[in-house]
């Protein structure tokens, strides 16, 4: 039995317990979403005490060296003093709400000082009441605002929020940025495939215009899938990227109405296959939700890309 | 004279196997059920420390590990068929690396010494 403190008071951790579990278990708010190491929501600090491996794995190596872990994953032998991670809280606030389609809304924000990040990282957005839930970066640095493409989840509690209620110059907090998926120079002839459904095309809109304006040279194909037409969002944006940009292009995939309309048929899956049957040698970035995410990595992998050239962002939501 | 591990190249070797055996073991329908895991990262580093024992290399499972580690499996209908299918890939994998016969010998001999413990005999 390890004892946790946390804000004055010690709680108990019973064995294979995490410290997400045990302390929400004991009446302690601790923010959270995704519960499976994924979202970086219910970060802590051990300012006394070692956490397992596991527990820090994503983090950065400044978070790593402070004793920053996710407690949602953390299952603990020995005592541990827990601290808050609001010390790495900025504070932002919400300047542009804008509905892409009836489920995708563009949340644009500012923040108090600017954020040092790469497009297609993500970040936690927190809001006033503690609520935190994670969301890809669409933007590229020095577009000035942070954009996040939001789905409406049916009750989900971020998302009904941000859709419903939150309204310019509302004040939130920002944690991170946090992810490796994002684009890294040095191989600019190397091809590059990126998918996603539904709003996992934010942050791969953000990779395409990064590796655009680093003067990326190889191929860059980008396919975005959603079950019908009305599920795809940026249509007229993208095709105007890749008409004036040789190396890019974009194929927006539905599952059925896409007939006639610049969109190919079918699972996402195999119209890249048909595309592109061959993967040896070429980079891929997949995000969206985390079935689709599985599959695509799996087909990418059988195709022949390497699975270090693999970068993912599953968008895992909260259990219900 | 240097280790098996060392002659067929390390943890380099490990890595550069790795991609390769996973791909076909993905592939193989006899097999593929196995090692369906929504989490890739994890599958891929569970077969590098697969193949880092069966070269030989530095590891710590012991038998009973062995017996543990896929026992889940067995309650699932691992039998020998699926040995052999899982072994005739690692020696495919190795072959395609261009590894010499002498060498293949003497991983498949690891591998098979493992039978017994992997299906739970
Ligand atoms: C690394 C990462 C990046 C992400 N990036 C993005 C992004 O760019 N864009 C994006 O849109 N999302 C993204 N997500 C997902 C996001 O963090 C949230 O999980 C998502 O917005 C849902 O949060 P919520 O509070 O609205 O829903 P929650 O209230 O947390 O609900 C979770 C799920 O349960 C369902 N649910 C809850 N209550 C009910 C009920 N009574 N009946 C039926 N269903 C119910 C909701 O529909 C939802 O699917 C990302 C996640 C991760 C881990
Ligand atoms: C040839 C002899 C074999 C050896 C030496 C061996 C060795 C290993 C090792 C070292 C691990 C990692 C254990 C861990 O750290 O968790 C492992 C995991 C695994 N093995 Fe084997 N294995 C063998 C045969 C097989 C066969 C025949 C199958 C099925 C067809 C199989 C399926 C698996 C699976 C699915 C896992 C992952 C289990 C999990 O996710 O928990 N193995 N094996
Ligand atoms: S990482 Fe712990 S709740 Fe998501």
């Amino acid at each position: 039995m390890a004892v946790l403190t946390y804000g004055g008071a010690a709680y108990e951790a019973a064995p294979g317990e995490t410290v997400l579990e045990a302390l929400l278990r004991q009446g302690v708010e601790v923010a959270n979403s995704c519960r499976a190491g994924a979202c970086q929501s219910c970060l802590l600090r051990a300012a006394c005490g070692t956490v397992p491996p596991v527990a820090q794995k994503g983090l950065k190596a400044t978070l790593v060296e402070q004793g920053y872990f996710l407690s949602c994953v953390c299952r603990v032998e020995s005592d541990l003093a827990l601290e808050p991670a609001g010390g790495l809280e900025m504070q932002g606030r919400i300047v542009g709400l804008e509905r892409l389609t009836e489920t995708v809304l563009r949340v644009q924000l500012e923040t108090a000082a600017p954020l040092e990040y790469r497009a297609g990282q993500y970040v936690t957005l927190c809001r006033e009441d503690g609520l935190a839930r994670s969301y890809s970066l669409a933007s590229l640095p020095g577009d000035g605002t942070l954009e996040l493409h939001v789905r409406r989840a049916p009750q989900g509690r971020m998302s009904g929020w941000l859709f419903d209620e939150a309204r310019a110059d509302d004040a939130v907090h920002l944690r991170g940025p946090a992810g490796d998926c994002f684009y890294v120079g040095g191989a600019a002839e190397q091809p590059l495939l990126l998918a996603g459904t539904g709003t996992g095309l934010a942050p791969l809109v953000g990779i395409c215009r990064d590796a655009i304006a680093q003067e990326h040279s190889g191929p860059i194909r980008l396919f975005h899938g959603a079950v019908r037409p009305a599920g795809l969002y940026l249509r007229e944006e993208l095709a105007a990227l890749a008409r004036e940009t040789a190396n890019f292009t974009y194929t927006p995939v539905v599952l059925e109405g896409g007939e006639g309309e610049g969109i190919a048929t079918g699972a996402l899956d195999k119209v890249i296959a048909g595309a592109h049957p061959k993967l040896g040698g070429w980079r891929g970035f997949i995000c969206g939700d985390p079935g689709t995410v599985g599959v695509l990595r799996k087909k990418l992998f059988l195709a022949g890309m390497a699975s270090r050239e693999i970068f993912a962002d599953a968008f895992v939501e909260a259990p219900r | 004279m240097s280790s098996l591990y060392e002659q067929l190249g390390g943890q380099p070797a490990v890595d550069a196997a790795v991609d390769i055996f996973y791909r076909k073991v993905l592939s193989d329908d006899r097999i593929s059920d196995f090692f369906e895991g929504v989490d890739m990262d994890r599958q891929i580093g569970k077969q590098k420390a697969f193949l880092t024992m069966a070269f030989g290399g530095p590891h710590n499972y012991t038998g009973q590990d062995m017996r543990n580690g896929h026992a889940h499996l067995v309650a699932r209908g691992l039998n020998d068929s699926h040995f052999d299918a899982v072994a005739e890939n690692l020696s495919a994998t190795l072959q395609e690396l261009g590894v010499t016969q002498d060498l293949i010998d003497q991983v498949m001999a690891i591998a098979g010494s493992t039978r017994n413990d992997v299906l739970g005999r």
